[in-house]
């Protein structure tokens, strides 16, 4: 465990002390930002609860693909770079590396999902906002970036540079997405895998909502922990060629 | 401290290394010598518990890397053939990293930092970040990662590779230093650097070794004894004639001859040398110079990658 915590206290580092992270940052906050003056602000007059739910739903878009471009760097880049074998030649499991990892990434994601906090107070200058409302939109936040971060962190394990590590995240990421629409084509009981498969369609709604579904919940850390899986095996394979 | 019994590597079809036996002492320094593609840099992965081997048995310090590859790794110190430096990080603050990652703990890392950087001359880069050092001081960073928590074996990849001659002089003093403290196993093709900083030379090939042993015990294996080089001022062939009537010279080539100046190469024992000085002054011929025959370990290493029937695993 105390691995685990060094090199997620370097890679969190990495993130300070390097422009990429910056950068990812400023696009998710701006993009953001843009999003939340058009979607959820413009338009018809709506309650604030509509205004919520619009701002979690396009966050949580961009959480997943600023997940998967801060943890493109993780392994593809040690790999390319040859710093992996500081890492594999030391004392430290596998999973010691990729959970490392995994977190430095998810706290640098958590960090600028927090900073988006100024629109629902925003929201509140004029509007009425429930706390609970709030909790659960960022919890949600929170659950779908974590699995956009697994998701890339996997693909990182398995490409040798960062747009291959990019291209195959994404790909997985959007598969899981649109299994939502084959669950709408589908006959019963298919589409119901489908639905229930879905990254976005079936199990955000409801945090966007303001409420918390166990269900939910467990698909995204049952998504983390897949992905994760997957990227300490494929770091443990890597060994014998 | 090593024992290799029938190490084999395969890389799918490919065997970059086949069926490799040898041991190493407590304390020894030892040069794995081979061209590149040999296989040294597998060989060394596999030891350095970053890749497993297809077949064979390798135990260090007496435990075996296949069982217990943690326990090997925190007694070796690796550094591969590009030294693994995070460019974003300070020297000190990579070394701490480096050190807490093997164990060593928090609070004593900045001692072992410290006499990691005394110990590789990289004291004063202390606070600069990675990314602003030469390559010289990059090689040497990385080879104090490999020892910042005092591991009992030393591999290092080729750690004068891409340096100038100067670096070449310091790195090789660096770790003459680190000698007795540690077992050193390096690799490098430089054959002139190994043999001025090793005990033993492991000469591999085709991911075989095709011999092993001291540069001495390795030309008189291979060699019949050394060389000896003569300059004269006389015909060359004249001079060559006169030198094979001393009993233990062999032939003799010539290496250049103009303007009435004439260098020789003679096969024979360097210890022949006076003989041959006194049988040409005795013939009237000039002699200008004689002295031992230079790039030895050249020739040896020459021969012995390039005869594929070459004697495999001469006597210690």
């Amino acid at each position: 465990m105390n691995a685990t915590f060094l090199i997620a206290r370097r890679e969190l580092g990495a993130y300070f002390r390097t422009m990429t992270g910056y950068v990812i940052a400023a696009i998710l906050l701006l993009v953001d930002g843009l999003l939340f003056n058009v979607l959820a602000l413009g338009g018809p007059d709506k309650l604030s609860a509509e205004v919520l739910s619009q701002f979690f739903f396009t966050t949580s878009g961009l959480a997943i693909i600023a997940g998967i471009f801060l943890s493109m760097r993780l392994l593809a880049e040690e790999r390319q770079t040859g710093t992996l074998v500081l890492l594999t030649s030391s004392p430290v499991r596998d999973s010691e590396i990729v959970i490392g990892k995994f977190l430095s990434a998810f706290v640098f994601l958590a960090l600028v999902i927090a900073a988006t906090i100024y629109m629902p107070l925003l929201v509140m200058v004029n509007g009425k906002v429930s706390f609970g409302h709030l909790f659960a939109g960022y919890l949600g936040l929170l659950l779908i970036g974590g699995a956009g971060v697994a998701i890339g962190t996997f693909g990182s394990a398995l490409a040798r540079t960062q747009v291959l590590s990019v291209i195959i995240s994404a790909s997985i990421a959007l598969a899981m997405t649109l299994a939502w629409m084959m669950g709408k084509v589908t006959e019963h009981p298919l589409n119901d895998v489908f639905v229930a498969l879905a990254l976005h369609g079936r199990h955000f709604p409801p945090f966007q909502a303001g409420s918390i579904h166990v269900r939910d919940v467990v698909y995204y850390l049952m998504v983390i922990y897949i992905a994760l899986f997957g990227a300490i095996r494929v770091l443990e394979a890597r060994r014998w060629r | 401290m090593i024992e290799v019994k029938g190490l084999t590597k395969y890389y799918g079809e490919l065997a970059a290394i086949h069926d490799l036996n040898f041991s190493i002492g407590r304390g020894e320094v030892i040069g794995f010598l081979g061209l590149n593609g040999a296989g040294k840099t597998t060989a060394l992965k596999i030891l350095g518990c970053v890749l497993l081997p297809t077949a064979g048995e390798v135990t260090v310090d007496g435990i075996d890397i296949a069982r217990d590859p943690h326990a090997v790794r925190r007694r070796i110190g690796f550094l591969p053939d590009t030294p693994p430096l995070y460019n974003e990080m300070t020297v000190g603050r990579y070394l701490a990293f480096a050190a807490e990652l093997r164990g060593v703990p928090a609070a004593e890392a900045p001692r072992a930092v410290a006499d990691a950087e005394d110990k590789t001359a990289t004291r004063e880069v202390h606070d600069q970040p990675i990314s602003s050092l030469s390559h010289g001081y990059r090689q040497r960073v990385g080879v104090a990662q490999a020892l910042v928590h005092q591991p009992k074996l030393l591999i290092l990849d080729e750690p004068t590779s891409g340096l100038d001659p100067v670096q070449i002089v310091e790195m090789r003093a660096t770790i003459r230093a680190l000698r007795g403290e540690h077992t050193i196993l390096l690799s490098s093709h430089i054959l002139s650097e190994i043999s001025q900083t090793c005990d033993r030379l492991l000469v591999i090939q085709r991911g075989e070794i095709v011999a092993q042993g001291s540069e001495q015990q390795l030309a008189t294996q291979l060699g019949g004894g050394g060389t000896i080089e003569v300059e004269v001022a006389a015909p060359a062939a004249r001079a060559i004639e006169i030198a094979r009537t001393v009993t233990g010279i062999g032939a003799g080539t010539v290496v250049r001859e103009a303007d009435g100046i004439a260098l020789v190469s003679l096969e024979g024992s360097p210890d022949l040398r006076p003989k041959v000085a006194r049988a040409l002054v005795q013939n009237g011929i000039d002699l200008l110079r004689i002295d031992r025959g230079a790039a030895r370990l050249e020739s040896i290493f020459l021969k012995l990658t390039q005869d594929k029937d070459s004697p495999r695993n001469l006597p210690q």
